[in-house]
């Protein structure tokens, strides 16, 4: 799951840094992903994971590591399976 | 919602006094010599205003943000440039007291602000960053003994020569990307401005808000810990477009008010004729109702959602849609409101000294669709819209 959502970063992100360089619970916003760029990673990671985040997911503290995005991606998938 | 107490009562009918007495009267001078209205915010000052937002305990008036909100709009009824620097005061002390956290420094800043009444400007605009409040260039520089210092280019900062404090964006380090901010609060004498342009503008003259080079030093602890990221989405953000929207409803009403006046003046000379300017009045009594309802549930619905201890709608993309739009659409009706207005008194409304005068209200109104630009708004919900489920 993480190095999909990496991949997801690294096409969307517009990052500075090669996100593989980053641990999993580095700030991606301190490394310099914009607000902007993060948008289109939440549609990149929606579409590359087949799901859609509720509004009350989408938030920096949600996107703001591979980690966070991680549990909230673990979660969704809970929800659909259960 | 927070109930209204006597000392919300108390301090609205001291503002609708200032505003009645002291504002208005001075409006049209302040707007001709694009001075500050000093006069007014000195009566404010005398009234503990200042310090309205302030938490009891740490010496201030503890008022509910609705009670700021309903000050606002009673003094940008009287005085667009009055209500607008009274509003960006707030904005800065709610910023403050709502991320107050584990600094200590923070809470003796805002007891010192209470005792003083000291008026905060804010320099969140940068040269260089095309508009974009999200990014910075000027950074936190750490100097040697926990001192820190920065240098920040800023192309308007409202009443910056007037203020007694500067809440400015910054980089948190030097080595820290664009969107890695904090904000510092400096003091008057931390800080020097060095001017690097003129304020003869259009609208909104009083607020006295040219470009400045801002250069401060000062103790790290005067940098509020919380990110700006998050100052900025749960309280900044909203906070001025509910703010900026009672001010521009404000200056909107006044405007309506002097057309209606026209109108009852113009149907007593000519009792039972057609009155086209009535219909006139009728389609801006119009856009005032929605521009009326677009503010109020704004406001409701910020203090809703500042009710839960984690502000979580405020944080999401859903909420900055919300409030986006909010100052997106107040702005753009405020202008066709002053605008209808002017429709309606025709010449006696173009004139500058007339009781039907509406071009200072139209030249004020039309600063809110640039401050922060519409079309930069815009294109940041562009992208928000894609993402958002319910807007």
């Amino acid at each position: 799951m993480n190095e999909k959502i990496r991949q997801a970063i690294r096409d969307h992100g517009r990052m500075p840094v090669d996100v593989g360089t980053l641990a999993d619970d580095a700030d991606l916003y301190q490394a310099g992903m914009s607000s902007h760029a993060s948008v289109n990673v939440m549609l990149a990671l929606e579409d590359a994971f087949d799901l859609e985040f509720p509004d009350r997911m989408l938030q920096r503290s949600v996107f703001e590591s591979v980690a966070s995005i991680a549990a909230a991606l673990t979660e969704l998938e809970a929800q659909v399976a259960g | 919602m927070t109930a209204t107490t006597e000392r919300d009562v108390v301090l609205l009918e001291a503002v609708r006094e200032i505003a009645r007495d002291v504002a208005a009267p001075n409006a049209d001078d302040v707007d001709r010599s694009a001075r500050f209205p000093l006069e007014a915010i000195d009566a404010l000052r005398e009234r503990s205003a200042l310090s309205a937002l302030v938490p009891q305990d740490l010496g201030g008036g503890g008022i509910a943000f609705e009670t700021i909100a309903a000050c606002c709009l009673e003094l940008g009824r009287a005085c667009g440039a009055t209500g607008m620097v009274f509003a960006m005061h707030q904005i800065q002390v709610a910023t403050i007291v709502r991320h107050l956290g584990p600094d200590p420094w923070f809470e003796r800043y805002l007891a010192e602000l209470s005792e003083h009444q000291r008026l905060v400007a804010s320099v969140t605009s940068e040269v260089g960053t095309g508009g974009d409040m999200g990014r910075s260039i000027a950074a936190v520089t750490p100097g040697s003994d926990g001192i820190v210092s920065f240098e920040k280019q800023a192309p308007t900062v409202s009443y910056g020569e007037h203020a007694d404090d500067l809440l400015s964006t910054l980089r948190r380090a030097p080595d820290a990307e664009g969107g890695d901010q904090v904000v510092a609060l400096t003091s008057k004498e931390q800080t020097t401005l060095e001017p690097t342009g003129t304020w003869d503008v259009l609208g909104m003259r009083g607020t006295c808000s040219p470009g400045f080079i801002v250069r401060a030093t000062f103790p790290s602890e005067q940098v509020l810990s919380t990110p700006f990221a998050r100052v900025s989405a749960e309280s900044m953000v909203p906070a001025s477009h509910i703010l900026w929207s009672h001010v521009w409803l404000g200056i909107s009403e006044d405007a309506f008010e002097r057309a209606r006046s026209f109108v009852r003046a113009s149907s007593k000379r000519a009792p039972g004729q057609p009155l086209p300017a009535a219909n006139r009045l009728s389609h801006v009594l119009g856009r005032l109702g929605l521009l009326r309802a677009e503010v109020s549930s704004g406001l409701a619905e910020f203090c809703a959602a500042s009710e839960d201890p984690a502000r979580e709608r405020l944080s999401t993309l859903a909420g900055a849609l919300r409030f986006n739009n909010l100052k997106i659409a107040a702005s753009e009706q405020a202008v066709e409101v002053c605008r209808g207005a002017l429709d309606v008194c025709g010449i006696v409304g173009f004139k500058n000294d007339t009781p039907f005068s509406v071009g200072r209200h139209l030249r004020d109104s039309m600063s809110g669709p640039l401050m922060i630009a519409n079309e930069r708004i815009r294109e940041t919900n562009a992208g928000l819209m894609l993402i958002a489920k319910e807007v």
